[in-house]
């Protein structure tokens, strides 16, 4: 909650500065540091790949402010294009991750990493680290009802 | 003066949503707020004057980001109730891996199942697990929860950590204020430019003109991007169909919907594409208007999704990538990889923007459907 205190912070100062690219600008660098804490902070995977999305359009929201300094020429089409490239590319970042996240809890019952799972025991029931005897246990795994192979194989690719 | 006003509602709002996003409890929660934060951050695209981007935010950036998120995190709560019910009962029984692998057939996406089947597609499994009431009573059945945000960490930590990104955000937000208020930037120089880049579009003159080498890169990041998540499919479901099977009611919402938009959308979509070159809008925002009506058609269990072994499926993904290359392998004929010939260049943008678009659309919806998931019917 320091980081939305800062946002607004940021945005009084920017108030006094009386530009609208300026305010957006800061509004951009709060969500980066919000985005980084939510990156930090979160342990899930899929929580990250969210505050992951929210650094990148923070940076993205900051880089076309930064092209709109001068209002009178419109805003700069370089900084433009460049975003909505970089939209496009954390798109498929997004996909891969999610993908990626989906077949870990597919194949290993988990949504963290292994080592930010390890001293989440503490966390409440129904916590991120599966059981041990889970990991053994190929039939129990939701998604592999139909599985042909065998626990063993589960790793062989 | 009320304008500043409005620009620091926004920016306001934008940043609670992100740090409702961000630091929330649930995931799905999360992910409701990072939409609401995507469509946010359109509007303030509009306000910057950047109405391409802002296109660009409420489809991809909202839209598509948000179907693939939450469809995901469907899954992913699906996939770690079943074992974690089945440890709570195995601790009840004190048998541990028998009682495991029965449990683990019931109770189980009870949550997801209620809550976003449709949109995520519950499978036949996960219906069936609806019937058998194994779960326990005291669990409270919430769609899309995983597991508990945020681990343990004590609060001293976790305060450090975000007074550390306040810094951070404290020393960006320094190097914008430091920055030259007139700074120049490349406006005059594209706008000088415009009446030989064959786009009255300046956005579009970038993308497909002056940095064209970028949006070539774009479009094989695209391709990768697809092949990284094609090849976490399982063996047996290789070459089969994207996704999980879709259900939806035949009279239901979903449906309806189904059959009502695309029409709309497919008009939209190519409208962005075509106006592109003269007005906001072009290949990637027609394109992503157009990957959600194939998915809209395919979440509503109108038709099914094409195999991905198909050969036109792999065509229509290439298209988009070797057309612009071919056009930029001419202009090594005019001198340079890339360069457009004044004469044709608009005529060629036009080609060029029509392959992209339909490269863009297969491609996007394809990522969002994920990995071929259901085998090939014969």
């Amino acid at each position: 909650m320091t980081a939305l205190s800062t946002g607004v912070a940021a945005a009084g100062a920017a108030a006094a500065a009386v530009s609208p690219a300026t305010l957006y600008a800061l509004c951009g660098a709060a969500l980066i540091g919000i985005g980084l804490y939510g990156f930090i902070v979160q342990r899930p995977l899929l929580r990250r790949l969210v505050a992951f999305n929210v650094i990148g359009s923070g940076i993205f929201l900051l880089f076309g402010a930064t092209g709109w300094r001068q209002p009178h020429l419109g805003a700069d089409p370089v900084p433009q294009a460049l975003i909505i490239t970089g939209i496009v590319v954390a798109l498929s970042a997004t996909a891969l991750m999610a993908a990626l996240i989906v077949r870990l809890a597919a194949l290993d019952g988990r949504d963290t990493l292994p080592e930010d799972g390890a001293d989440s025991a503490s966390g409440t029931a129904g916590g991120d680290r599966p059981a041990v005897q889970g990991r053994a246990d190929g039939a129990s795994r939701p998604d592999r009802g139909t599985h042909r192979a065998g626990p063993a194989t589960r790793w062989s690719r | 003066m009320s304008g500043l006003v409005f620009d620091a509602l926004l920016c306001t709002l934008i940043g609670g949503t992100a740090v409702a996003a961000v630091a929330g409890r649930d995931a799905f929660r999360s992910i409701v707020f990072y939409i609401v934060y995507g469509l946010l951050a359109a509007i303030a695209w509009v306000r910057l004057g950047a109405v391409d981007v802002a296109l660009a935010e409420a489809a991809i950036g909202a839209g598509l980001t948000g179907v693939l998120l939450v469809a995901a995190s469907a899954r992913v709560a699906r996939l770690l109730q079943r074992p974690a019910d089945a440890r709570r009962a195995a601790d009840s029984s004190a048998v541990a891996a028998g009682v495991e692998a029965g449990a683990g057939d019931g109770g189980t996406g009870v949550g997801v199942g209620v809550g976003v089947a449709t949109q995520a597609g519950a499978s036949d499994r996960s219906r069936r697990a609806v019937a058998a009431p194994m779960r326990q009573p005291d669990e409270p059945a919430r769609p899309g929860r995983t597991a508990p945000s945020a681990g343990s960490g004590s609060r001293a930590a976790r305060a450090l950590t975000a007074l550390a990104c306040a810094g951070v955000a404290g020393l960006v937000a320094l190097a914008v204020l430091a920055l030259d208020p007139a700074g120049a930037g490349l406006s005059e120089a594209v706008n000088t430019r415009l009446d030989i880049a064959g786009a009255a579009n300046p956005v579009t003159a970038v993308l497909l003109n002056f940095r064209a080498f970028d949006t070539l890169l774009e479009t094989m990041v695209l391709l990768v991007a697809l092949v990284g998540v094609w090849s976490l499919a399982d063996d047996r479901h290789w070459g089969g169909l994207p996704g999980l099977r879709q259900h939806a009611r035949h009279d239901g919402v979903l449906a309806s919907f189904g059959r009502f938009l695309p029409p709309v959308g497919l008009l939209v979509g190519v409208y962005l594409v075509w106006v592109g070159a003269s007005q906001p809008g072009g290949a990637f925002q027609g394109g992503t208007v157009l990957a959600a009506v194939a998915l809209l058609v395919v979440m509503a269990a109108l038709r099914p999704p094409p195999p991905v072994s198909s050969l036109r499926l792999r065509l229509a993904l290439v298209a988009g990538p070797v057309v612009f290359l071919a056009i930029g392998a001419l202009g090594l004929l005019g001198g340079h990889f890339l360069g457009l010939p004044v004469a044709f260049a608009s005529m060629l943008i036009a080609v060029i923007e029509a392959a992209l678009a339909l490269s863009i659309a297969v491609t996007l919806a394809l990522l969002v459907a994920g990995p071929p998931q259901q085998e090939r019917q014969p």
